[in-house]
C-alpha cells in the first residue's frame, strides 16, 4: 500500500457569496469573493496557494482566478466532469494532491450564474452530455424530464408515493427555513402547497425541483497537520470516491440491467472501503438533491437502508433535525442554493464545526454526495 | 438478417456538420453521430434496427464502436419487430423549447423492446404516426401497456419512430 487518503487532509477554509436569483457582479468576481473569504477563513495567505480543483462546467479558469486572488505558483490543477457529480471529486483530486505531496494548499470553488443566465437544456446548438440523439427529439428536453423517467419507474417498482418526495422538500425546506443565508429563508412549505404545485415533467412538480441560483462558494484544503494549526477545529477528509459504474449512460441510464442502481452504488463502495466507519455512525447527510428522487435512490445506493426501501426511509421525520439522519441541513439544493452541490460541502464543515443554522447535536461524521445519476462522488468528513 | 454498419453507413439523414435546432414541424431532429447513423437510415426505410456484435450476437444501445461484451469491432444492424412496452414514462410541462410547449403537456415513453428487453427506446406515445404528441389522453398511459413502432416522417423529411397503443 502506498499513501492513504485517509484523514490525511482536511478543509480548513470556507467561503461564500450571498445566494440570489441575480446577482450583480460577474462570475468571475463572485468566484474571487468566495476564494478569499475561504482563505481568511482559514487564516491562509492567497501567496500560499499551490492547487486549484473545479468543475469542467466552470467557466472561470485557473489563470484568471489564481492571478486575480494572488495565488503563488501553482503546481496542481484538476477539473471534474458532469457538473454536480464532480463537486466531492474537486475535494477529493485536491485531498489526493496534498497527501502525495504535488501541492500544500488548495482551493476547490465553484461560481455560476445559473439563476440570471440562461437554462441548459434551451440551448439546441450545443448537445448536452447525454446521447441527445436518442432523446431529446422525443420531448425528454431538461433534466427534470431525464429524472422523472427513472423516478416513475422507481415509485412503480417500490410503491414509492408522492408523499415520499414531499418528504425530501420538506426536510430540506425546514433546514432553509433556520438559514438566514437560503434562498427560501422566509418561505415555508406545506403538503397542500407541495400537492398543488404545478408539474415541471409528471410525476415531478415544481417543489422536487432544485432552484436556480446566482452564487460562489470556495473551500481550502491542506494537510491534517497544517490544519491543526489554522483559526477553526480541522474537518478532515476520512474518505473519498468518484463513481462511474459499468455500462452507466449518465442521467439518460435506461439502456443497462439495472437502470435504478446509479453512480451512488459505486462511489459509495469505494467510500465505505476507504473509511473505518460505516453508514450506521453517519450523523448527519448532505446529499445531493437536484431532484427529490435522487434522495431515496442515494440512501440506498450509501447503504442507508437496502434496495427499494429509500422512500420509506424518508417517513416519520427520519430527514428532520433529530430524526435517523438528518438532511441537507442548510436546505440543500432544493432551498438553500443550487451551485451544482458546492453548499453542501460548505454546509459539512459548517456540522463538523458545530456551526451550523441547523446545528445537529454534537455530530462528528458527515457524508457528503455530488449529483446521483450521472457520474459522481463523495466525500466523508470528520473532526 | 442483418447487414454491415459499414455498407449502412450512406448519407445520412441529416448531415453531421448541419446543427440543426428545429425542423418544419419544428420539433428537434436527431442529430446522429458515426455510430447512430444507420438507426436513423433504417428508420427512414420504416426498420426499427439495433446495433448487434457481429461474433458474440449481444444487441447494444445505443450504438457505439465496438462490444462491451467481447470488444469485436464487427457488428450488424438486426431488425426488431417493432413490439415492446412500456416501461416508464413522463408527462412534460412548460417551460419547454417553444414548438414542444406548444404541444404540451406531452408524454414522453420508455419502451422495452420485445427481443431486447435492455433496450429501451425513449419516443412518444401518439394516436397514429403523424398525431400531436399530446394526442393520447395520459390516463392511458401505463407502465407494461404493450405498443409497437409507427414511423413519422417530418415535413422536413426526416423520420422518427413514434409508439401505438397495441390496444387502443
Amino acid at each position: 500500500m502506498g499513501a492513504t487518503l485517509k484523514d490525511a487532509t482536511a478543509i480548513a477554509g470556507i467561503g461564500q457569496t450571498p445566494f440570489a436569483r441575480q446577482l450583480p457582479e460577474s462570475e468571475k468576481t463572485l468566484a474571487c469573493r468566495a476564494i478569499l473569504a475561504a482563505l481568511d477563513d482559514a487564516g491562509i495567505a492567497p501567496s500560499e496557494v499551490d492547487a486549484f480543483a473545479s468543475y469542467t462546467m466552470e467557466e472561470t479558469d485557473e489563470v484568471e482566478i489564481a492571478k486575480a486572488v494572488g495565488a503563488g505558483d501553482v503546481t496542481h490543477f484538476s477539473k471534474v466532469g458532469y457538473g454536480g457529480g464532480g463537486s466531492c471529486a474537486t475535494v477529493a483530486h485536491l485531498a489526493a494532491a496534498i497527501a502525495t505531496g504535488q501541492a500544500n494548499v488548495g482551493v476547490a470553488w465553484r461560481s455560476r450564474k445559473r439563476g440570471s443566465g440562461p437554462r441548459p437544456w434551451k440551448n439546441t446548438r450545443v448537445q448536452l452530455p447525454t446521447p441527445g440523439q436518442w432523446t431529446r427529439p422525443f420531448g425528454l428536453l431538461r433534466p427534470a424530464d431525464e429524472i422523472g423517467m427513472l423516478a416513475r419507474r422507481y415509485m412503480h417498482e417500490y410503491g414509492a408515493t408522492r408523499d415520499h418526495l414531499f418528504n425530501v422538500a420538506l426536510a430540506c425546506r425546514n433546514r432553509a427555513n433556520q438559514n438566514p443565508a437560503a434562498m427560501m429563508y422566509e418561505r415555508p412549505l406545506t403538503r397542500e402547497m407541495y400537492m398543488t404545485a404545478r408539474w415541471i415533467s409528471e410525476p415531478l412538480c415544481l417543489f422536487d425541483n432544485c432552484l436556480e441560483t446566482d452564487g460562489a462558494l470556495a473551500c481550502v484544503v491542506v494537510s491534517a497537520e497544517r490544519a491543526r494549526d489554522c483559526r477553526h477545529r480541522p474537518v478532515y477528509v476520512h474518505s473519498a470516491a468518484q463513481g462511474l459504474p459499468a455500462q452507466h449512460h449518465g442521467m439518460v441510464n435506461y439502456w443497462n440491467d439495472d437502470p435504478l442502481t446509479g453512480p451512488a452504488w459505486t462511489a459509495a463502495r469505494h467510500l465505505w472501503k476507504g473509511a473505518d466507519l460505516g453508514p450506521q455512525d453517519v450523523d448527519v447527510a448532505q446529499i445531493y438533491d437536484a431532484f427529490t428522487p435522487l434522495i431515496p435512490l442515494s440512501l440506498e445506493g450509501y447503504g442507508f437502508c437496502g434496495r427499494g426501501e429509500g422512500a420509506a426511509f424518508t417517513e416519520g421525520g427520519a430527514l428532520e433535525i433529530g430524526g435517523r439522519l438528518p438532511l441537507n441541513t442548510a436546505g440543500g439544493g432544493l432551498s438553500e442554493a443550487y451551485v451544482h452541490g458546492f453548499n453542501l460541502i460548505t454546509e459539512g464543515v459548517k456540522q463538523l464545526r458545530g456551526t451550523s443554522t441547523a446545528q445537529v447535536p454534537d455530530a462528528t461524521t458527515c457524508l457528503v454526495t455530488a449529483g446521483e445519476g450521472v457520474p459522481t462522488s463523495a466525500l466523508l468528513l470528520r473532526s | 438478417m442483418g447487414e454491415s454498419a459499414r455498407e449502412s453507413m450512406s448519407p445520412s439523414v441529416a448531415p453531421a456538420t448541419d446543427n440543426r435546432s428545429e425542423t418544419a414541424d419544428d420539433l428537434l431532429l436527431p442529430v446522429p453521430d458515426d455510430d447512430g447513423a444507420p438507426f436513423w437510415d433504417f428508420a427512414a426505410r420504416g426498420e426499427l434496427r439495433v446495433q448487434t456484435c457481429s461474433d458474440c450476437a449481444e444487441p447494444r444501445f445505443p450504438p457505439r464502436p465496438c462490444c462491451p461484451h467481447c470488444q469485436s469491432f464487427d457488428s450488424h444492424w438486426q431488425r426488431m419487430s417493432g413490439r415492446g412496452r412500456i416501461w416508464s414514462y413522463v408527462v412534460a410541462h412548460p417551460p419547454l423549447l417553444p414548438a414542444y410547449a406548444a404541444q404540451a403537456p406531452y408524454n414522453a415513453i420508455i419502451v422495452e423492446l420485445a427481443e431486447a428487453p435492455r433496450i429501451r427506446l425513449v419516443g412518444n406515445l401518439v394516436a397514429s404516426a403523424g398525431a400531436r404528441l399530446d394526442s393520447v389522453d395520459p390516463a392511458r398511459l401505463r407502465i407494461g401497456a404493450p405498443v409497437k413502432v409507427a414511423f413519422h416522417t417530418t415535413p422536413g423529411g426526416v423520420t422518427v419512430p413514434r409508439w401505438l397503443l397495441e390496444r387502443p
